[in-house]
């Protein structure tokens, strides 16, 4: 493998997170570099997808500084991320169980449209070359996921594995420069975890998106993960290389306990 | 161009890529190949093909592939894997196409035995098996790719892009512009033009080497037949390696100028099918099964008027359809009733399977049932039969418009000599019997006998129309303890006709009496299931349901009831059965990559079980190993309970 991985793109500088007393992250630094795929572990509860809530603004910590792309922001909401090629996908899917697998795909480009509701509505010529461009674009990453079969079909008749596909299809449609996903292989079998990897290694490489994951699976993330950082009761227990967080006591400790 | 063929007069076009030149000159703009590609239907017109063959039999050129070398072809139906079929036929090198679905290590043999030098491959899934198996072909130097998705960090020098290769073509043209002109003009008519390797239900896979001359001639005879012409087209979708796919997709495609159309994926072909419409059609007599079995299961969900509409037409069609595609005498009223129907049922019907354009649709390779037959031919759609193999292009007999007889595959094709010898078997002669099996004289010399006529290995025999009737393989008839006749495939055909049974090996040679391990179709039999409210989880565990055993003694007990009609086999009826806890898969070696039961591998492997049957036991443990997709290998295993079936004495032959 010949990846080039860039700059730092995204700084978490000392983030901490309460709900009211409930202290979600606690003083948590760490940063992700262009490029790179980065894994977020840890034991359940142990703040994961409360850290990705902070990247794409859902959540507004409490302390802490984010600085994107240069930029350090104070408050963001998820649509300000989107505007900036943040794209994501979720722990319990979420898509349009109604609609077919293409539109589900396609309301991933509405950051990019730029035709007024009217237009979209009288369906004029701006619109319509919009629409075409948009379809192009969806059919290549319906081809890059390899789900032409199911194009047609509406998501909530697709098993488990797909719509998790079609999920990550939404988030490619978008065109991100930083893609976060959340748990992209729970609830998989073995040969669907193989293809979820297979596509997010190929998206990583291809379009040289950065990735930050949050997965459980030990053995998928030491394979795919160029660094993975470790939380564990909303504190960072452990940061490297994935061999290093392996063999760190402290991370062991937290996933197989102590002994008394 | 001067390959000195009198102004385009298509007889005299001997030659493959002649044919294809001539269609790019006289014809350039018309469509040739349609791939879906992002959603959309892209064509080639025949120019395009021509000038894209042009480039890569230069590139070929290029790379050092010469007069005589044999180019693998490894992949789904692409329209650039059939270019570079034609490419190779300009160089007089020879296309071998491989089963795109096989191991690494079958292909090696392929690999070794036709002394493979160049590859032309699909993706890189293709391109890892063959690295996988590179060190053991040593004669293996260039391969080239369509799909560049995921081959980024592949830098070998031997590894090539194929529009890297059509540019390098193109250059390689632009400097010796009479190059390839040439080169076609060198190529002749006894030329192989193709060689397809055998499934090999026997031994080991053999090259069947066919001549321009050979599927030029098939060509021809078939669309006398059917009054082919270039309008039209066909869906290709079926594995490149087979005969059948390069006789239509192919020959056929390059003779008459009809379109082909290639499927996005291969999980995409039913709906590509509906949004072709394609005018000529061939399926193996199991798509034409599943795809009424999935119409039959969705109009069971269907709103019960529909499904009133959907039963009743089904009869009027049953009563006269077939007959009013035969051109038979069928009373007004039914005519009315029909055209109704037709309106109603059947055309939507045929819409939904994408076969409104269709003009003949074929089937072939396994017996197809009757009822299954007569339901496609009644709702309007043309179905027939042929009969051939692979060292005859796939042509024998042909069912002709208008006398059709279900249980048999027509009279000899135009241009063919059938002839029965003294043990039953079929024998055959014509213009497109193979040259030779590759690098094979004995087996070549075993095959044909002494006054030129091909040994198909098929039993049969011509009824008092002249027309064939295909019984069994010669090599599996045998005879029970008591000397009756013992023809397994027959029963097993009357077994697969219902649309629970999927897969059925019947025993009895030499035994007093026949027994038989099932397959279970999982898809029926699920429905069936569910519609029951019986749970499960998956084939095993469907397969031992008692409810299940129940079902498929019903269907035994048919066929046993059906045997007895016949002098000849009534007493081939199964007296016990079981279903086998694993479906048989050719990735365990226990059907042909053509799905085709490998008998003898089969009673080997599973001799307890067969022992069983005939011990009288009533159940038997088995634990077997499976290999996976990827390779990986697991086990499955079972208490198989055994089932005694009804049997009934012969039917007299009262008058």
């Amino acid at each position: 493998m010949s990846k080039k991985i860039g700059d730092v793109i995204l700084d978490l500088q000392n983030i901490s997170l309460r709900f009211g007393g409930v202290k979600a992250l606690t003083d948590i630094s760490f940063d992700v570099r262009e490029h790179e795929i980065r894994a977020i572990i840890g034991p359940n509860g142990a703040g994961k997808s409360s850290m990705l809530n902070v990247i794409n603004g859902v959540y507004q910590p409490q302390e802490g500084v984010i600085i994107f792309r240069g930029q350090e922001r104070k408050k963001m909401e998820p649509h300000h991320a989107a505007t900036q090629g943040i794209a994501r996908t979720f722990q319990n899917i979420a898509l349009f169980k109604g609609m077919s697998v293409l539109d589900n795909i396609m309301t991933g480009r509405i950051t990019r449209m730029k035709a007024s509701f009217v237009e979209h509505a009288l369906w004029l010529g701006r619109a319509r070359r919009e629409e075409l461009e948009h379809r192009k674009k969806v059919e290549e990453v319906i081809d890059f996921l390899e789900i032409q079969h199911i194009r047609r079909t509406p998501v909530g008749r697709l098993p488990y594995g797909l719509q998790k596909r079609v999920e990550l299809g939404r988030a490619l449609a978008a065109e991100p420069s930083m893609l976060l996903l959340d748990e992209p292989m729970a609830g998989m079998n073995v040969e669907e975890k193989q293809d979820m990897c297979r596509f997010i290694l190929d998206v990583n490489d291809q379009f040289g998106t950065t990735i930050v994951l949050i997965e459980h699976d030990m053995g998928v993330v030491m394979d795919i993960s160029d660094r993975v950082v470790v939380l564990d009761y909303g504190k960072k227990i452990g940061d490297g290389l994935p061999d290093d967080v392996k063999n760190n006591p402290d991370v062991i400790t937290a996933y197989l306990g102590v002994s008394h | 161009m001067s390959f000195g063929t009198p102004k385009g007069a298509v007889e005299e076009l001997q030659t493959f890529p002649r044919l294809l030149f001539h269609h790019a000159k006289a014809r350039g703009d018309a469509p040739a190949i349609r791939e879906k590609d992002l959603g959309i239907w892209q064509t080639w017109s025949w120019a395009d093909v021509a000038e894209r063959v042009r480039a890569l039999a230069s590139g070929l050129a290029a790379l050092g592939f010469k007069r005589g070398d044999n180019l693998a072809i490894i992949g789904d139906n692409r329209p650039h894997l059939y270019m570079m079929m034609s490419a190779a036929q300009c160089l007089g090198g020879v296309p071998v196409p491989l089963y795109q679905d096989a191991v690494a290590d079958e292909m090696l043999f392929v690999l070794k035995d036709a002394a493979i030098r160049f590859a032309a491959v699909e993706d890189q899934e293709q391109v890892d098996k063959l690295l996988e198996v590179r060190d053991r072909a040593p004669l293996l130097e260039h391969i080239v790719y369509d799909d560049p998705r995921g081959m980024r960090h592949y830098n070998q020098p031997f590894l090539h892009d194929i529009h890297a290769l059509m540019e390098m073509g193109r250059i390689h043209n632009r400097n010796h512009p009479d190059f390839l002109d040439e080169e076609v003009a060198q190529g002749w008519s006894d030329d192989v033009s193709v060689m397809l390797y055998t499934s090999g239900t026997t031994g080991q896979p053999k090259g069947v080497c066919q001549t321009h001359a050979a599927f030029i001639a098939a060509a021809r005879g078939g669309m006398q037949i059917d009054g082919l012409d270039a309008s039209g087209g066909i869906l290709s979708y079926l594995p490149m390696a087979w005969v059948g796919d390069h006789l239509f997709s192919f020959a056929q495609a390059l003779v008459a100028g009809f379109t082909i159309n290639c499927p996005e994926s291969t999980d995409t072909v039913t709906t590509d099918l509906r949004e072709i419409g394609p005018t000529y059609y061939f399926a193996p007599p199991r798509v034409f099964e599943s795809l009424l079995t999935s119409i039959m299961i969705r109009m069971e969900d269907a709103s019960a008027l529909k499904r009133k509409l959907f039963h009743y037409f089904l009869g009027v069609a049953k009563r006269c359809g077939v007959d009013l595609l035969d051109g038979k005498p069928v009373s007004l009223a039914d005519r009315l009733l029909y055209a109704l129907g037709n309106l109603l049922v059947y055309g939507p019907l045929r819409n939904v399977l994408g076969m409104s354009h269709i003009r003949v649709a074929y089937t072939a390779g396994a017996a197809i049932g009757p009822d299954l037959f007569r339901f496609y031919r009644s709702i309007g759609i043309n179905l027939k039969q042929f009969y051939g193999q692979t060292e005859t292009c796939a042509y024998v007999c042909l069912q002709p418009d208008r006398a059709i007889k279900f249980d048999s595959v027509g009279p000899p094709a135009p241009g063919v000599e059938v002839k029965i010898a003294d043990n039953g078997e079929v024998l055959v002669k014509g213009p497109m019997l193979l040259k030779e099996y590759y690098q094979r004289p004995e087996a070549t010399a075993e095959s044909i006998d002494a006054d030129g006529y091909f040994m198909t290995g098929d039993a049969g025999f011509l009824d008092q129309d002249g027309h064939l009737k295909i019984i069994d393989r010669a090599k599996d008839v045998g005879k029970l303890a008591n000397g009756a006749m013992f023809a397994p495939n027959y029963i097993e055909n009357k077994l697969k006709f219902f649309q629970y049974i999927k897969e059925a090996v019947c025993f009895g040679h030499d035994r007093a009496m026949v027994c038989a391990f099932i397959n279970i179709d999982v898809g029926a039999v699920g429905n069936w299931a569910e519609r029951r409210n019986i749970a499960y989880s998956g084939y095993t565990d469907l397969a031992s349901k008692p409810e299940v055993h129940e079902l498929i003694r019903d269907c035994v007990e048919q066929v046993n009831a059906a045997l007895t009609q016949d002098a000849m086999v009534a007493a081939s009826q199964i007296h016990r059965f079981l279903i086998l806890h694993k479906e048989l898969d050719p990735d365990d070696d226990e059907l042909t990559r053509t799905r085709k039961v490998r008998r003898n591998f089969v009673a080997k492997k599973y001799q307890v079980l067969i022992d069983a049957l005939y011990g009288g036991k009533a159940t038997q443990f088995i634990e077997t190993e499976v290999k996976f997709e990827d390779g990986r290998r697991g086990t499955v295993a079972a208490d198989l309970k055994i089932v005694d079936a009804r049997t009934f004495p012969a039917a007299r032959q009262a008058a």
